[in-house]
């Protein structure tokens, strides 16, 4: 029962992880390297508000959302945008950006903000307290977890599919220059996607987050399981995406419980790898029939 | 079929997605013959290429050249069983001069079986079949980078790269698409000396005239269907094929 | 706008007969004029050790260890169209290869070098081979994802020796044996590159980054050409992994770090895409600069990224590829 309950928080963690990064594949094909970096930024912004500026909490979420899917739009504006269809540099470009804002944290975190040593960015969880479900106790942040998930899958459905915004975002993902030809302008678009990538990354972290600490080495595991989530799922796929999510995190969960926590990265390296040797387009990938036409 | 069928395709299908790209595609292929398939665009038939050679698996039926089933095998497998083809969007390999383009195929594993040892000297090889697919060897030609090449030179390379794996079997996509008449008229010779050699042709075509010239049967297909099979006068008869296919051109 | 338009000219220099890399001597003034740069470089980079004290050479032979990094990723991104970004990955394979084959068996690195090379190429090449079958970023993601991977489990298992690494392994002969092996290794990578992207080998390669499918179609197996690819790359970065534990008597997690991964990448950049040798000069100068921000830590990382988005945003062609063009042609503004 422990399993069950917790893999399914885990798989949603992991799936709220990777749905900005495919979001911002799907759409601009730029693979954001900056995706993890965002998360932690994104925390450790919400941590500042909070205990320097003292902000109310929710305040504090809103105005590093903001940030964040600002920060996204530069990161396009300023350095992607003149990359664009030359695949090398824009992987090395987002690269670059995401080792600049981690290991610039990086220093924060332990060179000190304010003399701080250590781990003492912790964000508060939402409501204190635990429930028992069928006799396993969940805090109320991993329930709020679950069901901001569903609430965003919800959303982010709604969005693409039913304002003009969100059907531009698809159609430039589905052919882009049938869409340019009808007046999507491919840039905005993309710089749109990266922007709400970076918020969706930041919302992920505000959730996430008061489960534990923040940390920079949190920006590479974040960034891990979203590729891995994304190769799994097949990159540019949402349904691939959360069905990944799901067999990782259940994966991972019931390995986690027979053999130790230890094997958890061993397992999804297996399962990365098994993955790419039989299904190389991943769970539900488009990517092997679009490549093979000429 | 008058001579021993080289290439065999049965009941092939293939779905993208919903649609139904190929299905359910049959017919046989004599050595020497000259196959020419048509149909409306979109009709399939540059799906069933690459199906054939292994660019696409296909979802159900067989695929058997020379009496071996090649069905699902990697493209580069069936190259080097000598069924090869040419791509409807010419893509050369910009960067290099347009000799050098036959390096790869020249490098193949069946080329390397078939002319015994050491090629000799590779890049003299690889300019004397562009002389003979009619680039001017004196010319610079074949030394500029593939990209500044001319449209009906990119044709002749890419029908030179084939070539170069001395193949049984070529398929042509589109080989005259975007030619002017002359240009043609200068491939058209060419293609013919190939048929005198023994070689097998399948041609997709969309210019009708030069493709009767040169083949002995044609297939029609429509909506990924077999509509009609058989030598080009009879088929250009053909009621449903005049009306999937020539019929709309009547109208414009 | 002014109503006289300017442009600019560019005129090649000195040697008459050329097209595209081919040259026609006729002349001992011509044939300096081509061997001069590339003699001054080598004979420079083999003279250097002279001059520098013994901290100045440990600088050097991180340079060179870079400078190889460097050249693999140049070779795969530009000339195989593979975009690593996990260079520490064969640093890590090489390096503790070495050192455990030192550590436990007692081999001699001389010994232990060539054989954690190889080994560390084939388990490098294996594991990245899944990635290979597909285009576009699979590689870049997975070759990113490795080095951390192998941190993490090794951590996480404690395995040979866990986050504090084992130290006190064995060291090269002497400081002249680390040096010139290491320069030795630069220049004949380096040199064997070039002639590699020239034969049939690098041909291949290079039209399979162009266009793949005409390759499938001429009967070549891309998978075969690009896993002989990246054991080629492989090999050169996990020597610089066996050759940096013995140089350093340690090895660790850190071996596997970002460093390794982003240093090489940056100095590439800087150098010029596709120059090979530039990778190697950006290696030189990005790795003192490197020492001499020894004291900011992290901020050393940032300070490369940096570098690397304004050459690649401003001055793609990197600075080799500019002095090549300076030193081949005259400019001249004329007015249209």
């Amino acid at each position: 029962m422990e399993i069950i309950i917790y893999g399914t928080v885990n798989s949603v963690i992991y799936a709220l992880i990777a749905v900005g990064f495919t979001l911002v594949y799907g759409v601009s094909r730029v693979p954001n390297f900056a995706h993890g970096s965002i998360y932690v930024l994104v925390g450790f912004l919400t941590w500042t508000f909070i205990n320097s500026i003292h902000l109310h909490y929710a305040v504090a979420i809103v105005l590093s959302l903001l940030v964040a899917s600002f920060l996204g739009l530069i990161i396009y504006r300023f350095v992607l945008i003149r990359l664009r269809g030359m695949a090398t540099s824009e992987i090395i470009a987002s690269f670059a950006v995401s080792l600049i804002i981690l290991e610039g944290l990086r220093l924060q975190g332990i060179a000190g903000f304010k003399g701080f040593i250590g781990p003492f960015y912790v964000l508060p969880p939402f409501f204190q307290g635990k429930i028992s479900i069928l006799g396993v106790f969940v805090d109320y942040q991993r329930l709020i977890i679950i069901a901001a998930c569903f609430v965003l899958v919800a959303a982010l459905w709604i969005f693409t599919h039913y304002t003009k915004m969100g059907l531009s975002l698809r159609a430039i993902a589905q052919d882009e220059r049938a869409a340019m030809m009808l007046g999507v302008h491919a840039d905005k678009t993309a710089m749109l996607s990266l922007s709400i990538g970076s918020a969706l990354a930041g919302l992920a972290a505000v959730l996430i987050l008061p489960l534990g600490n923040i940390t920079a080495e949190m920006g590479y595991k974040v960034l891990i399981y979203a590729l891995a989530v994304c190769i799994i799922g097949g990159l540019g796929s949402w349904v691939g995406a959360i069905l990944a999510a799901f067999v990782i995190g259940f994966a991972m969960k019931i390995s986690t419980a027979l053999f130790g926590a230890v094997w958890e990265s061993v397992v999804l390296v297996g399962t990365i790898i098994l993955i790419l040797l039989v299904r190389p387009s991943g769970l539900l990938g488009k990517q092997k029939e679009l490549e093979e036409r000429v | 079929m008058k001579a021993e069928v080289i290439l065999e395709v049965n009941s092939i299908s293939k779905t993208f997605g919903g649609v139904h790209a190929v299905s359910d595609v049959s017919f046989a292929l004599g050595k020497g013959e000259v196959l020419g398939i048509i149909g409306p665009n979109g009709s399939g038939k540059t799906t069933l290429v690459n199906l054939i050679t292994g660019f696409v698996q296909p979802d159900s039926g067989k695929v058997i050249f020379k009496a071996s089933d090649i069905t699902g095998m990697p493209s580069y497998k069936i190259a080097n069983l000598g069924l090869t083809r040419t791509f409807q969007v010419m893509r050369p390999y910009y960067s290099l001069p347009a000799f050098k383009n036959l390096i790869i195929p020249l490098n193949s594993p069946r080329v390397k079986k078939t002319r015994s040892g050491r090629l000799g000297d590779i890049d003299a090889v690889a300019i004397d079949i562009l002389e003979e697919i009619g680039f001017e060897r004196d010319a610079r030609v074949p030394y500029k980078p593939a990209g500044s090449l001319p449209l009906g030179y990119l044709k002749r390379l890419e029908l030179a790269r084939c070539l170069a794996l001395s193949p049984e079997v070529i398929i042509c996509d589109e080989i005259f698409s975007g030619l002017s008449m002359s240009e043609i008229a200068g491939l058209l010779p060419l293609l013919e000396k190939l048929q005198m050699q023994g070689v097998t042709l399948v041609m997709i075509e969309h210019r009708l005239r030069e493709l009767f010239r040169l083949a002995d049967r044609v297939i029609v297909m429509n909506f990924g269907q077999k509509i009609a099979d058989g030598i080009p006068e009879d088929v250009m008869e053909d009621e449903e094929v005049k009306k999937a296919y020539l019929g709309r051109e009547r109208k414009k | 706008m002014p109503k006289t338009a300017r442009r600019k000219k560019r005129l090649d220099r000195s040697v008459k007969v050329r097209t595209e890399g081919l040259y026609a001597l006729t002349s001992w003034s011509e044939i300096t004029y081509l061997l001069l740069p590339r003699l001054v470089l080598i004979m420079g980079l083999l003279s250097l050790p002279f001059f520098l004290d013994m901290y100045w050479q440990r600088v050097l032979c991180a340079a060179g260890i870079y400078g190889l990094l460097a050249l693999g990723f140049d070779f795969l991104a530009e000339f195989v169209g593979l975009v690593c970004l996990g260079g520490a990955f064969f640093i890590g394979a090489g390096g503790y290869i070495s050192g455990l084959l030192n550590a436990y068996l007692g081999l001699s690195p001389l010994v232990c070098i060539p054989i954690a090379t190889v080994a560390g190429a084939v388990i490098s090449t294996l594991v990245l081979v899944p990635a290979l079958r597909l285009r576009g970023i699979y590689f870049a993601i997975v070759s990113f994802m490795f080095p951390l991977f192998a941190v993490y489990i090794i951590v996480a298992l404690s395995a040979f020796g866990g986050t504090e690494g084992i130290s006190a392994l064995d060291n090269l002969p002497n400081q002249w044996v680390e040096v010139y092996l290491i320069l030795a290794a630069v220049l004949v990578s380096l040199f064997l590159l070039r002639r590699l992207v020239d034969e049939d080998m690098g041909l291949i390669l290079r039209a399979i980054k162009d266009n793949d499918q005409a390759v499938k179609a001429s009967g070549i197996s891309i998978t075969t050409y690009k896993i002989r690819a990246v054991f080629i790359a492989a090999l050169i970065g996990c020597f610089g992994g066996a050759y940096l534990t013995h140089l350093y008597g340690w090895l660790g997690i850190s071996l596997f770090g970002m460093d390794f991964s982003i240093l090489p990448i940056a100095a590439t950049v800087m150098g010029g895409m596709g120059t090979l040798a530039g990778g190697v000069l950006g290696a030189l100068l990005l790795t003192p600069l490197s020492e001499a921000l020894r004291g900011f830590g992290q901020l050393r990382v940032v300070l490369y990224c940096f570098i690397l988005l304004l050459f690649i945003v401003y001055k793609p062609e990197g600075f080799l590829s500019y002095f090549q063009r300076k030193y081949h042609q005259f400019e001249l503004w004329e007015e249209v």
